[in-house]
């Protein structure tokens, strides 16, 4: 097996979720390849050597500072077709998914998207994923070896890679990568405070039982003293009182953190693909037979409007001192 | 302006099921829908038709029964419909709808844009859009929530990032894929309905598209060698108290003792 991860930086920093598939890669064994494309890729090139990412392909150009469909797939056919990995695993991220779409219909590799597990199989790689929402839970192999096997991996699935001793290796690719047809103008952050859902570790999501937009900060509160990030329901979404980025479920984001509260969600399917794979999941809803309690771990029936801001309380006091 | 759309019908997906001993997943009867993420490019085609001027097409790959979806954004007012039907196609992965759809773009002809939604709901890979701009060399915009302009052969979009938005200029023709955030879909009229039923869908099999089989259906790149139910969730526990405070105390303890804090 050799492997290739791709890496992804922002403003200057190798994302989480990079360390978390060279994790996954390292657990395969064989060889490990990180290749990193960005305006001065050396500049992270070391960090990643550092935590395991084996010989890092470092790939600078100023067309690279933003990240760019058609740059970095023609940068990283060039990379593909010199190194000849076996497999190629990058973050199931927006830019990861779009990114790997591309690569493997160029080069006619198979793919495995959102991937949760991998596993060897003799010399096969076996990639776990979820479909149908979650209901459905298949292992995929590649056909033939005569392409890389194209892979996105859900983030915070596997722990971040901290160590390992690697190599920088500095890669020129021709010019005519960066001739692109589409092109970033403007980068906007709209965080809203909030972290980003992808990443965290812990979401607390507001459903319809918050009755409107005055009272979101009695979600989001209890957000911030876990040091959550803020979800909603579709429902919350649509009346307007949240906007979309937040939204979790299959319209939405699928995340799985290590902790999800759900405050005042029913649980309708929709939002259950999104969240049902979260480590631990409280729920509060004052309507005792709500679907959400059939997933959670802990379900409290009572009022949001009570139970919120005493959790908030609770967990201020004994996480912030 | 010339847009394609690129929609799949799906099953309900709250009715599926896993055959474990027979490997195998479980389909409701029925037609299925429009791929939900798919309603958002169908209305983002009609806005930029009433707004630019030009031609909407649907292209999906499936059975006589994907028919039935074609039909339902006939009657949202798209102008024409294209079936990609043939049994070589069964088993068909993401990549291999993504070269069917590719040869169906090349023998549509000449078009500006290539809408999709950013992902089906059954296969949720989000690669079709991506393959496609692939396949065929073009530019592609993925999880776009807005356009803030089109015409004159490029286009302005906020393309959706993990902490905000990209603002993407692309020549045309390019693929894009969008989310939910970019519109609010209309209802079809009855008129609608009407019209639909009377319009053609334009057939084609592997043949017409030049496609020999190779690379598709039972000869896709990957293969799925086991299907089964999702790890069950752990029985969970109610947590009660007198008061919000109790009821706090006892989650607080709870999380800790597991070690989710």
């Amino acid at each position: 097996m050799k492997t290739l991860v791709v890496a992804f930086e922002k403003d200057g920093r190798i994302i989480p979720a990079v360390y978390e598939v060279i994790e996954a890669a390292k657990s395969l064994g064989g060889e490990l390849l990180t290749a990193v494309l960005a305006a001065d890729a050396e500049a992270v090139a070391a960090d990643l050597a550092g935590r395991g990412g084996g010989k890092v392909l470092a790939v600078s150009n100023p067309a690279l500072a933003h990240f760019n469909d058609e740059s970095y797939a023609a940068a990283l056919q060039e990379l593909i077709s010199k190194y000849k990995p076996s497999a190629v695993l990058s973050p199931a991220t927006l830019y990861g998914k779009a990114l790997m779409g591309r690569l493997a219909a160029i080069l006619e590799g198979p793919m495995a998207s959102d991937v949760t597990g991998l596993s060897v199989d003799g010399d096969k790689l076996v990639a776990t994923r979820p479909s149908y929402g979650g209901s459905v839970v298949a292992d995929v192999t590649a056909v033939s070896d005569d392409a890389p096997f194209f892979v996105t991996v859900r983030p915070k699935i596997y722990s971040e890679s901290t160590e390992g001793a690697g190599e920088v290796i500095v890669e020129m690719v021709p010019d005519s990568c960066f001739e692109t047809r589409a092109r970033v103008t403007d980068v906007k952050v709209e965080s809203g405070g909030s972290q980003n859902l992808a990443e965290a570790d812990v979401i607390v999501s507001a459903g319809r039982g918050i009755k409107g937009t005055e009272n979101v900060g009695v979600v989001r509160d209890l957000a911030d003293a876990l040091s959550g990030a803020f979800g909603a329901s579709r429902a919350v979404v649509d009346a307007g009182w949240v906007p979309y980025a937040s939204q979790v479920g299959q319209t939405g984001k699928t995340v799985n953190p290590k902790l999800y509260i759900a405050v005042g969600i029913s649980g309708a399917i929709q939002h259950l693909v999104g969240m049902q794979s979260s480590q631990t999941i409280v729920a509060i809803n004052k309507d005792k037979d709500a679907p959400i309690f059939n997933i959670a771990n802990y379900s409290i029936v009572g009022d949001l409007f009570e139970i919120a801001p005493a959790l908030t309380k609770k967990f201020k006091q004994e996480l912030q001192n | 302006m010339n847009i394609v759309v690129l929609i799949k019908q799906v099953p309900e997906i709250a009715l599926i099921k896993v055959n474990e001993s027979a490997n195998k997943v479980e389909f409701p009867q029925g037609p299925g829908v429009v791929n939900p993420h798919d309603e958002y490019a169908v209305e983002e085609a009609l806005r930029i038709k009433e707004k630019v001027d030009g031609k909407t097409a649907v292209m999906t790959v499936g059975t006589d029964r994907a028919e039935s979806a074609l039909r339902a954004c006939l009657a949202l007012g798209i102008d024409e419909a294209y079936l990609i039907s043939d049994d070589l196609f069964t088993g068909s992965d993401s990549q291999a709808i993504g070269k069917i759809l590719s040869a169906g773009l090349k023998k549509f002809g000449d078009f500006d844009l290539a809408l999709a939604g950013k992902q089906a709901v059954d296969s949720d890979a989000s690669q079709v859009p991506a393959a496609v701009a692939g396949t065929l060399g073009l530019p592609q915009i993925m999880f776009v929530r807005k356009f803030e302009d089109i015409g004159g052969g490029k286009a302005t979009v906020q393309r959706m990032t993990e902490d905000g938005y990209d603002v993407v200029e692309t020549s045309l023709p390019a693929v894009v894929s969008v989310v939910k955030e970019i519109n609010e879909p209309r209802l079809p009229s009855l008129k609608g309905k009407m019209a639909a039923k009377k319009k053609e869908i334009t057939r084609w099999s592997a043949a017409d598209l030049g496609l020999d089989g190779s690379a598709v259906g039972e000869k896709s790149g990957s293969r799925t060698v086991k299907v089964a139910p999702p790890p069950p969730r752990p029985k969970g526990e109610f947590i009660e108290g007198e008061t919000p405070e109790e009821i706090a105390d006892k989650l607080f303890d709870k999380l800790r003792e597991n070690q989710v804090l």
